[in-house]
Formats: structure tokens, C-alpha cells, sequence
């Protein structure tokens, strides 16, 4: 790891503050990406700023329908809260599946969303619940948010600091991991809405990085079931290719996730 | 530099090290406990894994300085004087370990995974499951499911 | 047999050292001054290494040397060799390349070391490593053996035209086994990839050399199978430094599945820069490293054809291998595709007609050697994937077609050298199949079809040779060592006693099994003996532990030395109680005379050794005795595997419902640890069949470089297994014992991937059978 000085902040003023005068910080939340990352020096920030001291960000709350997620809350505190479980227990249910149990100590869901990783979980989910992602400066539309792989709309200086979405009347996450990785080959998130919308949120599959899929969203919203969308099409054009699998067994995994989580939503 | 104060094993520590260094090498290197292991550099074997403030994490995943004002209890710490964990005690008597070398982290995780789950809540799928985080070479894990069901009775 | 005698189930001595953090592993010791090396590696496959501009790194914070391989071999620090000599079937030698431990005048894979950086910390070695600036000019790259022997490929050495090292051949007359086989009622014809694989111990790599300059004298610690051959090869070969000068040490080692019997470039450059910069010098391997610069295993790809007469037995049976054997040639690369593999190419048969046809080839990838089976998981695969595609084919039951051809009179001689010394395939063959209820399958492959899955079975009846021997014959054959091994038993005055072996553990749990003999023989509680290895300043001498080797060899040679050991006390105790020699037993720690009270303390008699007040006439004092064993024969472990799966159709997704593992590994010494090391080899052959690959790309760039990408058998991949063991005892050695280290890894994949392909009905599937691939061969 090359040299870096770390800064833990207390407040987004502060974290934002101590970015202005590092020549190439990075704000850092849980970290079991960017470490390993920067260990094998493929990151060299001069300046890391923890904002998991940041009390504010922390913590799952439920305003009548509305679920607010703190940015810092880990992926072990959205997988075992009770509140969160009654509310969308599927996004508990896919934060148990993210790494292994001693990551999901560390890791955050503002963290992971915020890293965009093509293969990560979360954004699937803000995807289809039609989330909302705040920062300390607006907020802004899932869909507005992710801009392909490991890209985001978020300025430099710009921290998320919650996400929120309204909770769905079903949801549930189905994930094919990579067999080494254990990043999701093709994660589907399905949702259907309060107001009888349906969303789909796949990742790990897409050669753009998460995506929804129109399709299935449009048959989803007016018959909710997995024969709705027997017809509906992936394009193994648009799906990533590699050591472990093509393009084609992708796309085939695209929908039998997304029929599994259509059953497993009920 | 920054100064680091934390304790270790029930012992209050404090040193000057770079912001970079990381939390597995403070204990290994600074501290001498060379119990906690490095066997990868992807955050997957786990042979890393200790407890701060009493959850598991890999310590090659976080930063020392992280990790100040903490608790943290490594392998060495686990004992209670001559005493062995339970834990300690069914990775014997069942064999599951063999070169040692992702015991100590093994043993951390299962440690963890009991406390999280319970004893009732941990049949073998779970168990493999909540494993995800550690990798053997040697033992084909068959020998450590059967370490942490004993252990698991033990410690309920 | 007694509590903790041979067959007892003794808990682990080594053990507490380990769950409490406190083993020593090489990387846990350090030395007061000590630097770290960290290598600059090339990034590119194949390149002339045009300069090495070392200034910046120089000039370094905290850098004491920079190196390179002009300096080293300067310094007369000789090529890395292979040590066992294959020449091609014309009589011709093998083609080996240079290999320098930094490279000179060519890098020949990525990871290649051209230079050396040693300094204070190992931030400031990586970062001075980082600014070497090393001008390279980029050759065409080949990574493919199949590919490399082609006319036109890029040349790995110049002394290897189309990059072949050698064309061998065993077995009868090519011609008349393909008369044969064109004579045969029924040919099954295969074409097989046996998949490259990393070893992936857990604990990485490491060296710490030391060089004393007063004593001109040098320590290493080094994560070593075989310290005494690490010191051998590093003298005799390398010039380091001459025997009596050097001490290596491998202390508690992680691991080691054949990657860590190699003596690799980084032990050698750590040894010379601390004698040439004056410090300790230490380097410890990360993953990636390890993965692009650990001796790969396996990798060759074969094409078989095997006839069948009308009574479905085996007339003839023809096999042509390339193998690819990376870069350079490691130690012992050259004997695995072809003593390791084609000799047990007859399998558990009896075939009078055998032809086998190796090619090895260069490459521009990491050099390939031992790993966990070397050799014979590529033969049992080949021979038991025929043998089920033949079962298939004349649609009999697969195991009524082995059933049929077993060798089931010994000894047995094959074709292909070996000499079956005894066995019982038919025993393990049914107990496996009873264990598994193969007789109620059809029942849970409707079952299972019911809910959608597709479900398949499939056994795989293995045979592998241990304790590689004798010595004589094997030097016939080419290899550079003997293969015998040392012990030498100490008694203490008190009767305590410390077995001094040349066999190394790293997971076997020697330091129980090998004391259980002690106990057995004298009735000595465990905690009465200690076991030492590992380190060349204590144990005299040693060839390590490799090829399932420790048990049938080290072992014996221990018991070899108690032989000595136990005629001595006898004698000894014979003239205390004025008895006959012939009258004395020993046993439960007292020494008596046969049919009478007459007996003595074992530690009354050893102190008599060591005071010797009172010894016969003109015997020696003292009670320490030492052997030398070297076997008569390979040992001839066998048994029958039988994988059980349920494929997913729509993900193509495999469940391993069942493994039952029926093994024949003669006597068992301990039934816990044995067990176990079933278990790391079956995870390891199950692993080769459905999970690891690894994978370079047309330029040479490994992409499979760490676990992000190369897939270790993880808890949740793998089953609970059903294990059992049948004994027929070796008559080869004294103990009777076969050898069970990498067994499971030999037997495995073949029973995984009949079963999967029983499952989807396609027989066209290669290792790893991912899920992407088997999904594929449903949908083709």
C-alpha cells in the first residue's frame, strides 16, 4: 500500500472539508473494497476520510411507509434489523448474501453504493425500489445515479448520507454468484410498488453495470407472476462476457433469477 | 503517523505506526502476535479474521488506526488463561485443522458465528454457509463443520 | 494395539501450538538487522530484457541493494535444474532451457524476476521495486503446449525446437496395440483436458536467509516439503553454498500439496543477497505472487482410445499425451507426466496391450510440477473417464465392466513398468457401492426428476503408487536422488524419546503418528516422545515428505530403527536379569522375562544404557540408533469413489448429494488422521472437477491471478463425505503401510464428472464443470 493519511471526520462538513485541502482524497466507509484495493496498489489517495464516525449516517429508520438507511449502517445491521425486516425483508435478505460475515461487519451500504461495483447487490435493490439516494448536498433519483461501471453521479466532494425509498408491497432479491468472487454473476431485484408498479434491478450481468429491465417491469406491473414474463427477452448482447461465464448463460441467468425472485416474492 | 491505543487480548497497547499500516500487520509486526494470519490479499481467506469490539473482521481489511479505542481479541487472546475455548478445544478433538496456518482465523469466525447465531440456529448448511468468509486447503472442512457443531453445544 | 499404538485414534500432539496462535511459521520469525527483499517481475510473457536502469531505486530511502541476474550469475550462482532426466524415445536427452533464479538476457512469463530490491522495510523493497525501470522488448507469446509444439510458434529456448523437451513413450509396440485395438468388438474413443491448477497452500511462500560472516556460514527458514534436498540442490547445483555451510530450516509449514518441494528462484536470490549486502534478508510471497510464480500442476491435454472384445474385456489401449511444463523445467517436471502418469495407466486392469505417447512442451506460463497427486490424477481420470464412456457405449453397468477387467491375482505386472504388489479392488468396489446404495439409484433419479433436477451418479475405481522406489530402479529411470528415507531414534536415560525423521509435516500430523509407533512398540505414553524434523542442523539427513511418501517410507525407516533399538534394551535387559535375550519382552513401559516376574523399569534399562556400569561385554553405552530405509516397491493404494449429483437445468448449477470414498491404503496408523487426509484430497479433486481453472489469455497474462478470480473450494461447495477404509497390507515395507495423502485428489474427479455427465446426458464436458459449462453441454 502506498502512503496515505487518514482522517476520521464527525460531521459531512468536516469530512467535506478535510477533501478540499487533500490533494487526491477519498472519503472511505467500511473500506472492504477500497483497502484491498489500495493493498494492491491499484488506489494511491494521499488522504482517506472515514465517515463511519459520522452518527448522523448511521442507523435504519421507518416513517410510516418511508425506509431511510444511514449511508454508514453495515451490511450486518440492514440484514438482521427487525423494523427493516417487516418493512422490505428482502433487502435484509440480499444484505446477508453480500461477502462473507466478517465483511459485512465493515461493510456499508452507502459505501457500496457510492463504489458501484457492476457486480455489487445493493444497487440492484435501489434500482428497483426506486430509491432515492441523499447526499449532503441534494437528493437525487436512482435512476439519475448510477452511470455504468464504478460510475456515479456523486461530485467529488459529494457524500451520500441515506437512501430512502417507500417500501414495496412485495420484493425479493435473487443472486447467482460468481463461483470464486461471490459478486453476483446476475443478481435480480424485483419490486412491486404501493402503487402496483413493478421494477426489476439486475446487476453483475449487464456490460453497462446495473440496469432495469423494461420489459419484465412492464409485464411485472400488470400480471405479477413469473409466467408474465416467460415471453420477455435479455439481450446476451448487452451482457458481460468473461472467464466464468459468456454472454449467453448471463442472459439465461438474467431471467431465471428474475422468475425465482418473482416466486419468492409472492 | 498516528498514534494508536487499543486493547488487545484484555492488554491496553499503544504505538506510533503510518496511517497504512494495517491491523493485521500492528499485531503481527508491533505486537509480536503472529497467530493472526495473511493468506491472501482480496479479503477472502480469512486466515486474518479477529474480533473488535467483539465482531469478527479481517484484520487485513481495516486499518490499525481504525481499530484505535477498540477492543481486540486475537487467537491468543481467545484462551481464558490455561483454559482453552471451547472452540479451541472441538478443532482438536474432532481434527479440524491440519497445517494450522487458517486455524486461528477458523477458529475466530466459528467463535463469531456461534455468538451471532447460537447453537440452535447452526445446522451444517448454515454452518457452511457462514463459512463463506474462510478457506482451507487442507481439511476438505469436513472436520471443521464437525469442530463448530461440537463447540456449539459446548458453548450454548 | 494399545491406547496410542498403531490403528489408535490419537488426538493430535501438534495441535495446541496451532489453536492457540502459536505455531512458527517462517514468516512469524524475524532476525535482528533483517531487510526485505521484493522482486521486480515482469509484467510481459515473453521479452529480451533490453537494460535495467536501477538508479532511482538506488537512491532509495532505506535501500541496501538493488540486484540483478548478470550479478548473480557473476557471482557463479548456477542455473535452477530439473533432476530427473526423461529422454525422448530416440534415445535423445531433454531439451532443459537455462533457467537463472533472475533472469538475464529473457523473461519467459509474467512473474519472471529480472531484478532484486533489498531494503529496511517491505514498503520501501516495493516501492524501490516499483522504480527499476526495466526496458523490455516484447516477443510473441505461447501458451498453449498443443499450440507451442506447432511449426511457427514463438520459441520458450532455443536449445527446444518447437519447444518440445521430450517425446517419450512406454508400454509395448505402438503398431501392435493399434492391431489390437483394430481388431476389438467395441473401441471407446476420448479426448480429455486435465485442467491446470494453482496449489494454493494457505500459507504463502517465504524465505529468511541469514549469512554469518564470521563463520561463513548461512541459515535459511524457508517454507520447504524437503529441507535436506532444498540444502542438497542449493550446494551441490546452485553454488550456494557447500553443505556443511548451510542450514535450512522449515519450520512450521502451511501447506504445501507439492508446490513447496521445489527449490524456486526467490530461496536462492534471499541466500546470496544477505551474503552480498550483508543483513538478514526476508521475502514473503503475496497471493498474486504466489499465483503467478508457484509451480503450477496438471495441464495436459490427451487423446484415448481403448477396444474391447466380445466379452467386454480390454484387448488394447492407446493414449497420447501433451503435457505442458511452463517456462522452465521445475525439479521434478519431467517425471510427473510420465513416471507419475502414464505407469499407471492400466489402472485397476488387466490390459496386456498399453501405449503411451508424452510430449512436453514450453510455454510462456509459470512452470508446472508436482501438485497433490502429480501425475496420477491425470492417469486415473483418463482411464476411469474411458471406462465409463465405454460402459456406456456397450451399455453395460459401469461397475460390472471394471468388475470384469480387475486384476484380482498378485503380483501383478503391467505393461507400463509397475508391479501390483497386492490389493482387492473388488472389496472396496463393493463396499463403496453398498455405502452409496447404488442399487436404489434409478428410484432417487426419478425422485429427483419429480422436482426438477437432473440427477446422475458416477464411480471411479483408481489405483496410484506411493513411497516412489527403490532407489536403484528409480535412478534407471532418470532420477537425480535416491528415495530412500532416514530416522534415528533417540532414548533419553530418563526413557523418553525423540524420533528424529527426514520426512517433513505440514498438516500430516507426523508428530503423533510417527510417535505412535514409539508407543507401540514400547508402551510408552505419547507424551514421552517427541518427534524432530525439519531442520538440517538436527535431522542428519532426510528426502521429505512428498508422494505420499512419509508413511510407507518414513515410517519405516523409524521402524527400522527401532528394530536396532529394541535389540539393544533387549540385550541390555537380558544381561541386568541374567535371562536369555530371546526371553525378553517389552511392553507397557516395563521390560520383564517371558514366564517369570523377572522384569525392569524401560527407564531402569535406559539409564543401565547410559550409566553403563553394568553392560554386556564389550557393548557400546548409550541407546540411540539410526537407520537408512529404501523400499523395495511403490506402494499400491487403491479404492472406489462414487459421486452422487443433482443438476440444476435451469442454471446449471451441481449439488454433490453424496461422496463415498472406499480406500485400500493398507495399515492405518492412525484412522483420525488418515480420514482427514482423505477429506483435503477429495476437496482438492472435487475442486479440479467443478471449481479451479486457471486461465491465461493468448498473451500470457494469467486471469485467474487471485481468489477473485480462482475458485477455491469454499465450505458451502463441498458435502459431508462418507469415508471407509478395507486393508490389504503392503508387503513392500514393515508396517504394511500403503501411503493416503493424495489419494482422494487422484480418485475424485473422474467419479464427479461421470456423475455429472450421467446426470445431463452429455458426455462432452471438461474440467472445471462450472456451472456456465454444464448449462452449455444441456443446451447444445
Amino acid at each position: 500500500m502506498y502512503e496515505t493519511k487518514y482522517h476520521s471526520a464527525s460531521t459531512t462538513d468536516e469530512a467535506v472539508s478535510i477533501m478540499g485541502s487533500a490533494d487526491d482524497g477519498k472519503f472511505v466507509a467500511g473500506g472492504q473494497t477500497l483497502i484491498p484495493t489500495m493493498k494492491q496498489r491499484l488506489a494511491a489517495p494521499s488522504d482517506l476520510i472515514d465517515l463511519c464516525a459520522i452518527d448522523a449516517m448511521k442507523g435504519i429508520s421507518i416513517d410510516g411507509n418511508q425506509v431511510t438507511i444511514g449511508a454508514c449502517t453495515t451490511h450486518a445491521e440492514v440484514a438482521s434489523n427487525i423494523e427493516l425486516k417487516a418493512a422490505c425483508s428482502a433487502l435484509c435478505d440480499l444484505a446477508a448474501t453480500i461477502g462473507d460475515p466478517a465483511v459485512r461487519h465493515r461493510g456499508t451500504i452507502g459505501g457500496s453504493i457510492a463504489n458501484n461495483d457492476p457486480a455489487a447487490d445493493y444497487p440492484a435493490a435501489m434500482m428497483a425500489l426506486n430509491a432515492q439516494i441523499v447526499t449532503n448536498k441534494r437528493t437525487i433519483d436512482t435512476d439519475d445515479f448510477f452511470n455504468g461501471l464504478f460510475e456515479t453521479a456523486l461530485a467529488d466532494d459529494e457524500i451520500i448520507t441515506a437512501v430512502t425509498f417507500p417500501a414495496p408491497s412485495k420484493a425479493a432479491y435473487c443472486k447467482f454468484p460468481n463461483p470464486a468472487s461471490r459478486y453476483a454473476m446476475a443478481g435480480v431485484f424485483v419490486a412491486k410498488l404501493k402503487n402496483g408498479m413493478a421494477r426489476v434491478g439486475v446487476t453483475g450481468a449487464g456490460s453497462d453495470g446495473v440496469f432495469r429491465h423494461e420489459g419484465m417491469e412492464a409485464a411485472l406491473s400488470s400480471d405479477w407472476s413469473a409466467d408474465a414474463i416467460a415471453g420477455e427477452s435479455v439481450d446476451a448482447g448487452d451482457m458481460l462476457s468473461d472467464i466464468h461465464a459468456d454472454s449467453a448463460y448471463r442472459a439465461n441467468l438474467v431471467k431465471v433469477m428474475a422468475s425465482r425472485a418473482i416466486a419468492a416474492a409472492g | 503517523m498516528s498514534t494508536v491505543t487499543m486493547t488487545v487480548n484484555g492488554k491496553e497497547v499503544s504505538a506510533d505506526v503510518e496511517d497504512r499500516t494495517l491491523l493485521s500487520a500492528y499485531l503481527r509486526e508491533n505486537l509480536s502476535l503472529t497467530g493472526t494470519h495473511v493468506g491472501c490479499d482480496t479479503s477472502q481467506c480469512g486466515a486474518c479474521v479477529v474480533h473488535v469490539d467483539g465482531k469478527a473482521v479481517k484484520s487485513c481489511t481495516m486499518l490499525a488506526v481504525q481499530a484505535s479505542g477498540s477492543e481486540v481479541t486475537t487467537i491468543e487472546g481467545l484462551a481464558n488463561g490455561g483454559d482453552l475455548h471451547p472452540m479451541q478445544t472441538a478443532f482438536k478433538e474432532n481434527h479440524g485443522l491440519q497445517c494450522g496456518f487458517c486455524t486461528p482465523g477458523m477458529i475466530m469466525s466459528a467463535v463469531d458465528m456461534v455468538n451471532r447465531l447460537g447453537a440452535d440456529n447452526l445446522d451444517e448448511k448454515t454452518i457452511r454457509e457462514e463459512l463463506e468468509g474462510n478457506i482451507c486447503r487442507c481439511t476438505g472442512y469436513h472436520n471443521i463443520v464437525r469442530s463448530i457443531e461440537a463447540a456449539a453445544k459446548q458453548m450454548s | 494395539m494399545g491406547a496410542e499404538g498403531i490403528g489408535a485414534r490419537v488426538l493430535r500432539k501438534e495441535d495446541k501450538r496451532f489453536i492457540t496462535g502459536k505455531g512458527k511459521y517462517t514468516d512469524d520469525f524475524k532476525m535482528l538487522g533483517m531487510h526485505y527483499a521484493a522482486f521486480v517481475r515482469s509484467p510481459h510473457a515473453h521479452a529480451t530484457i533490453k537494460s535495467i536502469d536501477k538508479s532511482a531505486a538506488e537512491a532509495m530511502d532505506g535501500v541496501v541493494g538493488v540486484l540483478d541476474g548478470k550479478q548473480l550469475t557473476g557471482d557463479g550462482i548456477g542455473n535452477i535444474i530439473c533432476g530427473w532426466a526423461v529422454n525422448s524415445k530416440d534415445g535423445s536427452p531433454m531439451n532443459m532451457g537455462a533457467w537463472s533464479a533472475l533472469a538475464t538476457e529473457k523473461v519467459r512469463y509474467v512473474g519472471d524476476a529480472a531484478a532484486v530490491v533489498i531494503a529496511s522495510t517491505q514498503s520501501q523493497a516495493r516501492a524501490a521495486a516499483e522504480a527499476v525501470v526495466v526496458e523490455y522488448e516484447v516477443l510473441p507469446a505461447i501458451v498453449s503446449a498443443t499450440d507451442a509444439l506447432k511449426d511457427g510458434a514463438p520459441q520458450v529456448h532455443e536449445n527446444a525446437p518447437n519447444n518440445l523437451i521430450f517425446d517419450w513413450e512406454i508400454g509395448e509396440n505402438a503398431d501392435a496395440v493399434e492391431t489390437a485395438i483394430a481388431g476389438a468388438a467395441h473401441v471407446t474413443e476420448l479426448e480429455i483436458e486435465n485442467n491446470r491448477l494453482v496449489p494454493n497452500a494457505m500459507e504463502p511462500r517465504a524465505a529468511m536467509a541469514h549469512y554469518d560472516e564470521a563463520e561463513d556460514h548461512l541459515t535459511l527458514y524457508t517454507t520447504s516439503q524437503n529441507p535436506h534436498v532444498a540444502r542438497l540442490v542449493l550446494s551441490a547445483f546452485y553454488q550456494v553454498a557447500p553443505e556443511h555451510k548451510l542450514r535450512v530450516i522449515a519450520p512450521d509449514v502451511g501447506g504445501g500439496f507439492g508446490s513447496k518441494i521445489f527449490i524456486y528462484p526467490e530461496e536462492i536470490v534471499c541466500l546470496w543477497a544477505s551474503r552480498k549486502c550483508g543483513v538478514p534478508v526476508k521475502w514473503t510471497s503475496d497471493r498474486t505472487e504466489a499465483f503467478l510464480t508457484d509451480a503450477h500442476g496438471r495441464d495436459h491435454v490427451t487423446t484415448a482410445k481403448i477396444g474391447f472384445d466380445a466379452n467386454n474385456k480390454i484387448v488394447g489401449f492407446k493414449i497420447d499425451t501433451v503435457a505442458n511444463l511452463g517456462a522452465y523445467m521445475s525439479l521434478f517436471s519431467s517425471a510427473v507426466p510420465t513416471y507419475l502418469y502414464a505407469t499407471l495407466l492400466s489402472g485397476q486392469y488387466n490390459i496386456s496391450n498399453i501405449h503411451c505417447n508424452v510430449r512436453t512442451a514450453y510455454t510462456n506460463t509459470a512452470p508446472v510440477d508436482a501438485y497433490r497427486g502429480a501425475g496420477r490424477p491425470e492417469a486415473a481420470f483418463v482411464v476411469e473417464r474411458i471406462m465409463e464412456t465405454a460402459a456406456r457405449e456397450l451399455g453395460v453397468s459401469p461397475a460390472e465392466l471394471r468388475r470384469a477387467n480387475f486384476v484380482t491375482e498378485f503380483p501383478h505386472q503391467t505393461p507400463v513398468i509397475m508391479a501390483y504388489d497386492a490389493g482387492d479392488f473388488g472389496a472396496t468396489l463393493d463396499a463403496a457401492m453398498d455405502a452409496a446404495d447404488y442399487s436404489g439409484f434409478e428410484a432417487r433419479r426419478t425422485e429427483a426428476a419429480s422436482r426438477g433436477k437432473k440427477r446422475g451418479i458416477g464411480m471411479s475405481c483408481y489405483i496410484e503408487a506411493c513411497g516412489i522406489a527403490p532407489s536403484a530402479a528409480v535412478g534407471s529411470l532418470g532420477a537425480g536422488v535416491g528415495l530412500w528415507e532416514s530416522a534415528e531414534v533417540r532414548v533419553n536415560p530418563v526413557g523418553t524419546v525423540e524420533i528424529l525423521t527426514g520426512s517433513h509435516s505440514h498438516g500430516q500430523g507426523h508428530e503423533t503418528s510417527f510417535a505412535q509407533l514409539v508407543c507401540d512398540r514400547f508402551g510408552l505414553p505419547i507424551d514421552n516422545v517427541q518427534v524432530v524434523h525439519g531442520d538440517t542442523d538436527k535431522v542428519q539427513f532426510g528426502m521429505g515428505t512428498y508422494g505420499s511418501r512419509s508413511g510407507a517410507v518414513g515410517m519405516s525407516a523409524i521402524a527400522k530403527a527401532l528394530d536396532k533399538v529394541e535389540a539393544k534394551a533387549k540385550k541390555i535387559a537380558a544381561h541386568l536379569m541374567e535371562a536369555d535375550e530371546g526371553d525378553i519382552v517389552i511392553e507397557n513401559g516395563e521390560v520383564k522375562v517371558a514366564g517369570t516376574d523377572k522384569a525392569l523399569g524401560w527407564h531402569e534399562i535406559c539409564l543401565a544404557a547410559y550409566m553403563a556400569h553394568n553392560l554386556p561385554e564389550g557393548m557400546e553405552p548409550g541407546l540411540k540408533e539410526g537407520a537408512f530405509y529404501d523400499p523395495a516397491n511403490f506402494t499400491f493404494p487403491s479404492g472406489t469413489y462414487i459421486c452422487e449429483v443433482e443438476v440444476d437445468p435451469d442454471t446449471g448449477t451441481t449439488e454433490i448429494i453424496q461422496f463415498v470414498a472406499a480406500d485400500d491404503f493398507g495399515q492405518i496408523i492412525n484412522p483420525m488422521i488418515v480420514d482427514g487426509q482423505v477429506h483435503g484430497g477429495l476437496a482438492q479433486g472435487i475442486g479440479q472437477a467443478m471449481l479451479e481453472n486457471a486461465v491465461y489469455d493468448d498473451s500470457g497474462q494469467l486471469l485467474s491471478a487471485s481468489y477473485m478470480d480462482y475458485t477455491m473450494p469454499r465450505a458451502d461447495d463441498l458435502p459431508s463425505f462418507v469415508t471407509s477404509t478395507h486393508e490389504t497390507r503392503c508387503p513392500s515395507n514393515p508396517l504394511g503401510i500403503k501411503g493416503c495423502g493424495e489419494a482422494g485428489a487422484i480418485g475424485s474427479p473422474p467419479a464427479v464428472i461421470n456423475a455429472i455427465t450421467d446426470a445431463i446426458g452429455n458426455n462432452n464436458l471438461s474440467m472445471p464443470a462450472t456451472p456456465s459449462r454444464v448449462w452449455a453441454a444441456m443446451n447444445v
